[in-house]
């Protein structure tokens, strides 16, 4: 799949060799600001490879992995204000890390626990949603809400290049361009949705060219760009605040880890393009470019990561030691007001659960 | 107090709710400038505006998708589908989104909205128009399915579905949409959901039923009283979840219980009636239960429809059978 086209816009500013473009947006030149954006990134790495870990020791269960993803994460969030609202896949957890879902509720949702999606902020976002690109319609249908107020609102939704073959996908943006919703929908391009590549996804030559039949506009980005992700989503959300509509925002970057905990992509992908993914990863190059602004070094790196390890301990003991839902709020929160019906059978399941176990 | 029918009691509470609630909205195909395909909302975007009352692209996933999103963040959308044979697209939707939206984010966010059909045959309408698959909803937790049989409770009903903090699929028998006309107050006043109404008392059997297939029944049993049997008909109007205590006390009395409804015999919402007299009510039951239809066949083309559907005869010959265990 090729990087450009006539018809869209590729950003990258922030080059493999860690070199900023001169022509990079203005207020992407401090260097602070970027480390602060890179402490993000670090941060999620970190966490997303502690919850491997406790998957794999039984502790939390099937877990999707964000690895590789990280500067299209943490772009999104730094673009968004805090009263927008978010529609993430599955693998979006770091971006609801950057919007203020806590650690351990994360690791509660993956953990089998419904309370992680019960988040103490931000209270409007929706969950995670695990059937794929259903999610853009709740971002359109959000927009449609925040038009109908005259709130100054946006929505994101946030896709992997697999829901863009979704139904579900092109319709969300096509009510969105007829309306002209307040929202962003973005594809995480990862080059693999489990084992299907994009080439056997779709003959398009770009999956922001997919905004074209629904007649809104369509970006490409750098995933692993910090600074090309975060201006982007800045200019796309910037326009929908004003009223110019939606746009599709593809943000291009590779799937470094499985598809989940339960996947081996040995099976189906070749070592070398791992590899080669590797090398253009978002880390490697947002380090050398604060290196040679003079503000990052391995000692700071080490410090943090000390930091950062500490504060995910902390969220891990907290999840460890969060007792079992008391077995009744199963049945509590399905209605607003509880049928006739369900109060049997919610006594049975209370009589039956072995509180001992819990 | 003018009589009025099936559809203009559904027109006029929406209007009433419109009115009274800036946060309701409407949205479909074809409900604005042309009023629905049947009508049902005719008027509406002209007084209400297109912001409220929306005409939207051709897709019933996304109407049911946006209205998830809408309804989530506090709106609360009344979303048209222009008939059942077209609504399969927001089973996606309404089971792992709708249904469970309160639950999985353990009340965080809920969604009040109503997603309205015409359902049911009767009215020689073309393939995919007269089909009766309320079992499909009423199998997904967390989803109201209601249906009014008559103007009054369709006023009633679709003001207290709009009202509903939770989802509601709310079905309406288009047979009956303009065939029965009945005084109805405009007046705002919402019926009570997740209840049976009784609309004939009786004491030898209990005929439960709902949507036009009431009308069938309620002139079987007439028919039956001539012949000195005498029916209790009860509109069950709430398909999911179901008033069981209403069944239950009938079937107390009468110990006989007829289920008749449009939609085919297989996995349909009289074998979940069927079995809960069974568990609750087995020992008041004086005869097996007997359920009246459609056929586990594909709807007929209309030709042939009035022999899928059930029937006075075929009721009655329920009843009778009944009698005579």
């Amino acid at each position: 799949m090729s990087d450009s086209s006539a018809d869209i816009r590729y950003l990258r500013f922030l080059k493999p060799n860690g070199e900023l473009d001169k022509d990079a947006p203005t207020g992407s030149h401090d260097p602070n600001e970027i480390a602060d954006l890179f402490r993000r990134m670090l941060e999620l790495r970190v966490f997303d490879s502690k919850a491997i870990n406790l998957q794999r020791t039984g502790k939390l269960g099937t877990y999707p992995s964000w690895y590789g993803h990280e500067a299209a994460q943490v772009g999104v969030a730094a673009a968004m204000k805090k009263e927008d609202v978010l529609a993430p896949s599955y693998r979006e957890g770091g971006v609801m890390l950057c919007r203020g879902v806590s650690m351990a509720e994360i690791l509660l949702y993956w953990g089998g626990d419904e309370r992680g999606s019960d988040f103490a902020v931000p209270r409007d976002d929706f969950p995670y949603c695990v059937p794929i690109a259903t999610q853009c319609l709740h971002a359109a249908g959000a927009a449609m809400a925040f038009q109908h107020r005259g709130e100054s609102r946006c929505a994101v939704a946030v896709n992997g290049d697999g829901g863009t073959s979704e139904g579900a996908f092109y319709e969300a943006m096509n009510i969105a361009g007829v309306r002209k919703l307040p929202v962003v929908f973005v594809v995480i391009n990862n080059q693999w949705a489990i084992s299907v590549p994009v080439a056997a996804q779709t003959s398009s030559s770009t999956l922001a060219h997919k905004a074209i039949a629904a007649g809104i506009e369509g970006v490409q980005a750098d995933g692993n760009d910090i600074v090309a992700v975060r201006h982007c989503m800045r200019e796309a959300l910037e326009k929908a605040r004003k009223g110019g509509g939606p746009t599709l925002v593809e943000l291009i970057t590779y799937r470094l880890g499985d598809h989940t905990t339960v996947d081996d992509a040995g099976r189906y992908r070749q070592q070398d393009e791992v590899d080669t993914a590797s090398d253009l990863e978002p880390f490697i190059r947002t380090r050398k470019y604060l290196a040679s602004k003079n503000i990052w070094d391995t000692q700071l790196e080490e410090q943090f990561l000390e930091q950062c390890t500490n504060n995910i301990e902390a969220a891990v003991n907290n999840y460890l030691a969060t007792p079992k839902e008391a077995v009744e709020q199963m049945f509590n929160h399905m209605y607003a007001e509880m049928p006739e019906s369900l109060l049997a059978q919610r006594a049975h399941a209370i009589h039956f659960c072995d509180t001992d176990k819990d | 107090m003018a009589d009025v029918t099936l559809i203009d009691a559904l027109t006029m509470a929406m209007a009433w709710e419109l009115e009274h609630d800036d946060d309701v909205v409407m949205l479909g195909e074809d409900i604005g400038l042309n009023g629905g395909v049947f009508r049902t909302t005719a008027g509406l975007q002209e007084r209400f505006g297109p912001q409220r009352v929306m005409d939207t692209p051709l897709a019933e996933g996304m109407i049911a998708g946006v209205s998830i999103g809408m309804a989530a963040q506090g709106l609360k959308p009344v979303a048209e589908i222009q008939f059942m044979g077209f609504i399969y697209p927001i089973v996606d939707q309404m089971i792992n989104h709708a249904g469970r939206m309160r639950n999985r984010t353990r009340g965080r966010l809920h969604c009040p909205m109503v997603i309205r059909a015409p359902f049911g045959g009767g009215i020689h309408a073309p393939e995919h128009h007269s089909e009766s698959t309320e079992a499909l909803f009423a199998h997904m937790p967390g989803i109201r399915v209601v249906i009014p049989s008559s103007p009054a409770r369709a006023y009633g009903l679709l003001l207290a579905a709009i009202r509903d903090p939770d989802p509601v699929v709310f079905l309406e028998p288009k047979r009956i949409y303009r065939s029965n006309k009945q005084a109805v107050a405009d007046n705002g006043e919402a019926l009570p959901l997740d209840v049976c109404y009784i609309l004939r008392e009786g004491s030898d059997v209990t005929v439960v039923t709902w949507g036009a297939m009431v009308f069938e029944s309620l002139k079987s049993a007439e028919q039956m009283s001539a012949q000195g049997i005498s029916c209790e008909v009860i509109d069950l109007t709430t398909i999911s979840p179901i008033d069981e205590q209403t069944i239950l006390e009938s079937v107390a009395k009468t110990g006989r219980l007829i289920i008749v409804h449009e939609a085919a015999k297989n996995c349909g919402v009289g074998a979940e009636i069927a079995a809960m007299v069974a568990e609750e009510g087995m020992y008041d039951l004086r005869c097996p239960i007997r359920r009246v239809t459609g056929y586990d066949i594909v709807m007929p083309f209309y030709r042939r429809e009035m022999d899928y559907m059930p029937s006075v005869a075929k009721i009655g010959d329920a009843i009778r059978d009944s009698m005579d265990d």
